[in-house]
Parts: C-alpha cells; structure tokens; sequence
C-alpha cells in the first residue's frame, strides 16, 4: 500500500508545531498503525531526519501508552480499539491519513504525539484507591461480593488510562477517567469506608488539573478503546451530590 | 572452541541465607531470624526502587507503609504501564477454595516439578506459602476478580496443574492486579511517602564501598543525567526477552537496569533459561514489531491441531475430524491441551518442522474452540474469553468463534536473571533484585499463572521484610555526591550516550537489534545445538563491533530521544545475548526452556542430567567479550525427588 501521512512534528513544549506531509510506499495491510510509523521513522533516520516520537509500550492494548489522533478521531476509526491495534486493512491505499497529539489543556505536548498524562496519576493519587495496607487483609472469602456488582466494578476497571475520553470531549474533561474509578472502587463492598471522601477529592483534583466540566455529550464513551460505559459518570454525579449534600452514599 | 565462548570456574556459592529445618518453617524462621529497624530509624533511610510492575510497585508501597523513604523510577509515563499489565491468565494460589486436593505443598511441588528441578526448593515453598496472603491482599484492594453467583471467587486450571487453583480477572489479570498495586503506590506517593521518577531510566549503579548506595538515571524528557543516592537499591526491571527482538514483552522492556549491574559485579545466573510461549498469534511479515500472546487460560476450551497430511488445503471448518491431528491430546493423554508451556511449543515446532503447520508461512497451529462453543455456548466462551477473542480478531481480521485460532509459540518469560538469596540479594551489598529481573524460583521453566504470584510475593511480602536486615546491619555513612566513585559512574553514563551519539553510521538501532534477534531465535530459542550456538557465538561480537562503528542515533542527549534509549538499550542485549548463549552451550544437558538437542529421550522430551548439571550457572562478568567466571550454586532437592517429568 501507499499512503500519504500529515504528521504533526512539536519540538517541544515552546515551539509552535505543524504538520508535516510524508509519504510511506511500501506499507502492508497487516501492518498496526504503530508499524507503519516504525517503517516512516527507519527512514526518516537513514535520511538524517528526527524520526516521529510517539509514545507506545505493549502493542496489544493494555497499557494506555499509545495516544494519538487519526483522522480526528482519538486511535483512529475502528471501534474499541487502540492505535496499536489498529490495522492498515482499514485504509484505503493512497489515502491521506492525518495523525496529531491527544489535545487537551491538562495534556501538555511533550514533544510531536508525546504528550504530558500526569494529570491522571494525580487524580489516582488524591483518592483512586482502598486503603489497604501490606498485611492486614481479612480472608479473601470472608466478604462475598455479588456477581452483578464485582462484574460492574470489572467494566469499570478495565479502563486504560490512555485519555482518549478526554481527547474526544469538546471540554476536555476526564469525567469517564474519573467515573470509572469512582464506579470501580464504589461497587465493592471494600470501596464503602472511603466512597464520599474518595468523589470529593479526585473531583477537586480532577478539576485543579485543567479538565473540563461534563456536558453529557458522550463523545468520551464513544472514543473510548475499552468501551466504558456513559453510566459511570452518572454514578460519579450521584455518588458527588450525595457526600456534598452530607447524605451519604445512595 | 571459539575464544568467545570461553569461561572459567570460579569458586562455588556455598552462603544462599535460607534457614534450615523443615520447609514448612524456613520463612518464619528467617522473618524471626532477621534484625529489625525501628520505627523512628525507617524514616531516615532512603531505598529506591527501579521498576513498577507487580513487583517493583508492590515493593515501593509496601517499603512506603512501613515508613522507608522511597524513590520508585519507571521509563513509562506512569508507573500504571508497566508490562505485568499485559499478563491475561490469572494467579495461582493454594486457597483449596475449590476441594480439589490443592495444598500449599502440592503447589511447591507442582512449581518444583514443573521448573524441571532447576529452582531452590526454600524459595518455592516460601512462594506457595505466600500465595494464599495475595489473594487476600488484592480483594481488600479491590481488585476485581471474577467472581460466582454466590459472590464467592472463580477458579480455573492452568497449564501443568491438575487442579482449579488459577484466580483470574477475564483476560485481564495482570492490569487488574497491576492497577491493585499502582493505586497503593499512589497512594504512598500522595502521602509523601513516595517520590515517583516516570519517564527516568536507570543506566548505571552506583557502588560506594562495595555496597549498592544509588543509580545514575536519565530524564528521558530533558535528557539530564543525574545520581539518585540511597541506603539500598532494588532492582525490578523485569525480563529481558526483547533480546530476540520479537517477543511478547513491551517493546520498552529492556535489560539495561540489570545489565549495569551485572558489569558493576552482581553475578546473572541461568540466562538461557526462556520461557517460549506456546499460544501467540503468528508473525505475518519483516514490518512485525511485535507479538501478542495469546492467554494459556485458552487450551482449558481449546483444543490444538494440525492437518494429518503434509500439503493440506482445505480450510480449517472443511477439515474432517478423521483428517485432524489433536496432537497434544494423543501424546500427552494425562494433561492434553493443558501440558506445560516448554512441552506444548515444542510439539508445535515439531508438527510445523514435520511441514504439517497451517496459515500463510506454514508456521502455525490450530487452537479451536468448536467444540466448547457446542459445548458450553458461545455466550459461556464469550465470558471467559471475549477480551481475548476481540484482540485476536483486532490483529488477524479473522472472527475466532467462528474460525480456529491459528497460534506458534513466541519469546514470552525469561526464568534467567540476576542471581539472589533467599533474602533476595544480589552479590552486591545492598541491592536487591525482585521479580522477572531475579532468577529464583522458577528453575528452567515457569508454570502458568506463576509470574504474577512471584512478583507479587517478592514485592509484598519477602523484600520488605528481608530488606531490613540489611539495613539495620549496615551501619551506613552518608555518601559524598562528590565521591569518586559517583563522579566516575556519572562519567561513565554520560560518555556512552556521547559515544552512541557521535558514531552517526549508516544503519539504524534496530537494524541490529532485528539480526540480533534473529540469531538468538534461530540458535538459542526452542531448540539449541552445540553447532548452532558456537554460530551464534562467532557472529554476536562482530555483529556488536559493527553496532559500535555503524549505528545511527539521530538528534542529542538533550531532549526526548527514543532512538538514544533504544540504542543504549540494545548495546546491552548485545552483551547479554552472548552470554545467554553461553550458558546453553555450557548446559549440555536439555531441562525446562532449554532443550539441546544432543540430550533428549527416545520420545524426544527433554533429558536431564542431573549428575553434572544441577546447579544454578551464576556468571560473572570480567570484561566485555571477556572470559566470564562460572560460579555454581547446587541444588539439593530434599522433598521433591527428581525424576524424567512426565505428562503423559
């Protein structure tokens, strides 16, 4: 396959940015998205050119490394799937694909796709946890968790922390990041103790970092290469308004 | 002999700190045995931790509860990506929540067995022992595991077990406890316990005195290199699979961390000890990257086959059962589908190797699930599997509830690594190594579900109790920032990466990394020959001289530079790989991972030969294609007795 690559190049964080038109002749259908930059960026480097940085790391969409905007949209056109995953069967040959940074104003560009995620750890760290120190666990079974629930708390989980959701939400909000680790954590009976404590928190953090409010748009979910579900963030809503107006986690 | 592959003998290791006495007291002896630290004292002392996998996380939270000062470095953007995310099956643990005949006994022997008697029985009972602690650990944590109707955990079996002892999360245990462990550590980090380095890599160890008292580590984003000093260092980097290029190790995994502490002194033992996973999706051409695994959790529905006749062309569904091979099921009737890893992907390069392989390449095996979806339904199969099922159609375009599974075993676990005690310290005072990056318990062939249960332990459980000891003996001074020895290993950093930078040769990093991977997968992967390894031998240091003259590393150390990391990173495999092969020169006999094909039985399984070779190999490094010295550790088997292994 050809294809006509617009690749955003950012030196850094103080320089401008722009695309950049680029062509790969001798790409394959069964390339990943991530391949056809390796095969772009072996030759750039042959040329004496700066190859593409990008972030990636697991190539089997799990990790959350990978993040960039293909054609618009956050890891591209197919559906619950991650740049990595994404293959050039997808593409037409000859076609012009367009490939930018996640944007946000809490993801700062590190350099060309490589962007700033910080954010996302400080959210965890302001609540997105149980305590549970080394050592003072009750007997795994002492505790039986409804299948419904734990299968709840699963989805929720299964989040990667890539940002997409926040790529795709016009606010650049991180209300799906935030949900589904409120959504998570609240649906296990070992969540309860810190359930208000834990929304009031990584609300206030979520917000101190730049992300924008929620307007149910739903374009997070949408872009989203786990497939969480748009519930979450209801369930952050309830769970805020219930430890705000002090009564307690409905 | 080539002068390459050339070592000495030097003296044996006789000191591995395990207590004596009954296996089932050793750990409690050794946690009364060693010296404690007091509370007030844990404050004032500094322990960095490189890595934040399962073990490295785990580790990092833990060493912070207790009130150490810790510093936790990882080359990712957060320590939440770390590869033990990608880990699918499950953990195992000896819980007998099933009534199965599991006990923590059955799971050290079952370990012991299946490490074809190449691990220290000490240690595999103390992780049997520990394994019950985890899964407690992880459910107060949070962590989702599945879980039954009557809200109690699901268990399944796994390869090379014939119980349900297996805890999984659907396919995505690993991230599961991976997310467990990085929200403890977040945790840690926002209570000031932690300070987090991400994208920092770890390029030299810092010895002070003959102790580990620090790292030099690189900002990956504004290249500066600067030393970290501590009271003790941990190493939990991981494996170092990538050394074959292709494998299912993120494409970051590296063996740099370890490396710069083999060359500072800490000995490496079992190197060719890999872990070559039966069940990963094929590779489809030159452009490939990487591979995906997919989950040994699959043979439990699963079944694999090949056509009986050599040029078979029907379609797999055409195929009639009369014209199918169900090879492991008619070799190994006892296990079938769910022998170990080591004997499922050699049957599978013998059926591809007898021209019977299936898909474009022929290098292939059919993993169906017809069968179980007749069976039990394809909504049953979609819950067990559907992450896993996705995935596979993601990369191959082809729908696996409907078509079987085409699959050949990839470059997955390394058993190999820095050689440690029982209290898991290196030979270097002062640094410890957990995890995939240690060598210690899984002797030449890891079970399935076993990694996440290792990393887990050590990181839990044993280092921030054994760590102590070292601690409150060392009688540590301060070091000076100034001191010789940091100036000349800063030196050091900064002239290799101004090396790597200068040559501006005419072939890319992983021009060379890809040949290097090729020789290490043709000589030193699924079957090895004394021929084949004296080959790999000879073209290593000349393909490692070419590296040093030829490589191209664009732009400066000053900035985010991903082909800098990468070259530095693939100069070590280049050390490495020589030295994994050999260690399976030396070992002529076949056990686990390692088979070499002189040392085999009449029905081609491997044969061992514990007369001369049982013991754990630890090398040391005396110069770069210098002779290394061969240290022996011997291993002594008291409650497990060896035997020829059997699965049939």
């Amino acid at each position: 396959m050809e294809l006509n690559l617009r690749i955003w190049r950012q030196a850094g964080a103080a320089d401008k940015g722009r695309l950049v038109a680029y062509r790969v002749d001798d790409a394959s259908e069964d390339m990943s998205f991530l391949e056809l930059l390796d095969v772009l960026n072996e030759k750039l480097i042959l040329d004496g050119d700066e190859p593409v940085a990008f972030d990636h790391d697991c190539r089997e969409g799990i990790c959350g490394s990978c993040a960039m905007v293909i054609n618009g949209e956050p890891h591209g056109p197919q559906k619950a799937t991650t740049s990595c995953q994404l293959h050039l069967r997808h593409f037409r040959d000859g076609e012009t694909i367009t490939i930018e940074p996640f944007r946000a104003a809490a993801f700062p560009v590190i350099k060309d796709l490589v962007v700033d995620r910080g954010a996302f750890d400080r959210i965890i760290a302001s609540g997105g946890y149980i305590s549970a120190p080394t050592g003072a666990a009750p007997d795994a079974h002492a505790t039986p968790v409804p299948k419904a629930r734990s299968d709840r708390a699963f989805t929720a989980a299964a989040c990667i922390g890539c940002g997409a959701c926040v790529a795709a939400c016009p606010n650049g909000s991180a209300s799906l990041f935030l949900g589904a680790k409120i959504t998570h954590l609240g649906e296990l009976p070992q969540g309860q103790p810190e359930r208000a404590d834990r929304v009031v928190r990584m609300v206030a953090t979520h917000d101190a970092e730049g992300f924008g409010g929620c307007t149910n748009v739903g374009a997070c979910s949408s872009a989203c290469p786990k497939e969480i579900p748009l519930d979450v963030i209801s369930q952050l809503n309830r769970d805020y308004l219930a430890a705000t107006s002090g009564r307690g986690p409905a | 002999m080539s002068m390459y592959s050339d070592f000495t003998i030097g003296d044996p290791i006789v000191d591995t700190a395990a207590p004596d006495g009954p296996i089932e007291s050793r750990w409690e002896n050794r946690r009364f045995g060693v010296k404690l630290v007091s509370p007030a004292n844990k404050r004032k002392m500094k322990v960095i931790v490189v890595g934040t996998g399962l073990a490295g996380g785990s580790a990092a939270a833990s060493l912070a509860e207790l009130g150490y000062q810790v510093s936790s470095f990882c080359y990712q953007d957060s320590p939440r990506r770390a590869h033990s995310i990608a880990a699918q099956g499950g953990i195992n643990a000896a819980k007998n929540y099933r009534n199965d005949g599991d006990s923590i006994h059955r799971l050290f022997y079952d370990t012991v067995k299946g490490g074809d008697f190449r691990s220290r029985e000490s240690n595999v009972h103390r992780l049997a022992e520990i394994s019950v602690a985890i899964i407690d650990q992880c459910v107060a944590q949070g962590v989702p595991f599945a879980r039954e109707y009557g809200g109690l955990l699901d268990n399944r079996s796994f390869g090379g077990a014939q119980v349900s002892r297996t805890f999984y999360a659907k396919g995505q245990t690993g991230q599961q406890l991976l997310l467990g462990a990085y929200q403890a550590l977040e945790r840690q980090i926002d209570a000031g316990g932690v300070t987090m380095y991400s994208r920092h890599e770890m390029l030299d160890l810092v010895v002070v005195d003959g102790r580990a008292r620090g790292i030099v580590a690189r900002d990956l984003v504004s290249g500066e290199i600067r030393t970290h000093l501590a009271d003790a260092v941990v190493i939990a980097s991981g494996g170092y699979g990538n050394v074959f290029y292709l494998s299912t190790n993120a494409k970051g995994c590296n063996v740099t961390a370890g490396w710069r502490a083999h060359r500072k002194g800490a000995l490496f033992a079992n190197p060719c000890y890999t872990q070559i996973h039966p069940t990963c999706i094929p590779v489809s051409g030159d452009h490939q990257s990487k591979l995906t695994l997919m989950s040994e959790s699959l043979r439990n529905d699963g079944r694999v086959w090949v056509p009986k006749e050599i040029g078979e062309s029907r379609p797999p569904n055409e195929i009639p059962e009369s014209d199918r091979d169900y090879f492991l099921e008619r070799q190994y009737p006892a296990f079938g589908n769910l022998v170990p890893r080591d004997i499922a992907s050699r049957a599978a390069k013998a059926v591809c190797d007898a021209k019977r392989g299936v898909g474009p390449t022929g290098l292939g095996v059919y993993l169906d699930f017809a069968t179980s979806i007749e069976w039990l339904g394809r909504p049953a199969i979609a819950a067990k599997y559907g992450n896993l099922f996705q995935i596979y159609d993601r990369i191959t375009g082809e729908d696996p509830y409907t078509v079987p599974m085409r699959i050949y075993p990839a470059v997955h676990y390394t058993m190999g690594g820095l050689w440690v005690d029982y209290d898991l310290q290196s030979t270097i005072p002062g640094m410890f190594v957990i995890g995939e990056a240690n060598f210690s318990d899984h002797g030449a062939n890891r079970l399935g579900a076993s990694a996440l249960m290792q990393g887990l332990a050590d990181g839990y459980f044993v280092l921030p109790n054994t760590i102590g000891n070292y601690l409150a003996g060392a009688r540590l001074s301060p070091v000076d920032p100034g001191a010789d020895e940091v100036r000349a290993t800063e030196a050091e950093v900064n002239g290799r990466i101004e090396h790597l930078l200068s040559i501006d040769g005419d072939r890319t990093v992983d021009s060379f990394h890809r040949e290097l991977g090729h020789l290490m997968w043709d000589y030193c992967g699924m079957e090895r020959t004394e021929e084949g390894l004296r080959k790999a031998l000879d073209r290593i240091p000349e393909l490692r001289r070419e590296f040093w003259s030829s490589v191209k590393v664009p732009g400066t150390g000053a900035q985010l530079n991903q082909s800098l990391e990468k070259a530095g990173r693939v100069a070590d495999f280049l050390e490495l790989g020589e030295l994994m092969c050999l260690d399976a020169l030396h070992r002529t006999e076949s056990c686990g991972g390692h088979f070499r094909a002189e040392s085999q039985t009449e029905d081609g399984e491997a044969a061992r030969d514990d007369e001369n070779f049982s013991y754990a190999a630890a090398w040391e490094f005396t110069g770069r294609g210098e002779a290394p010295v061969l240290h022996k550790e011997d291993l002594t088997f008291t409650y497990v007795t060896p035997s020829q292994r059997s699965y049939k």
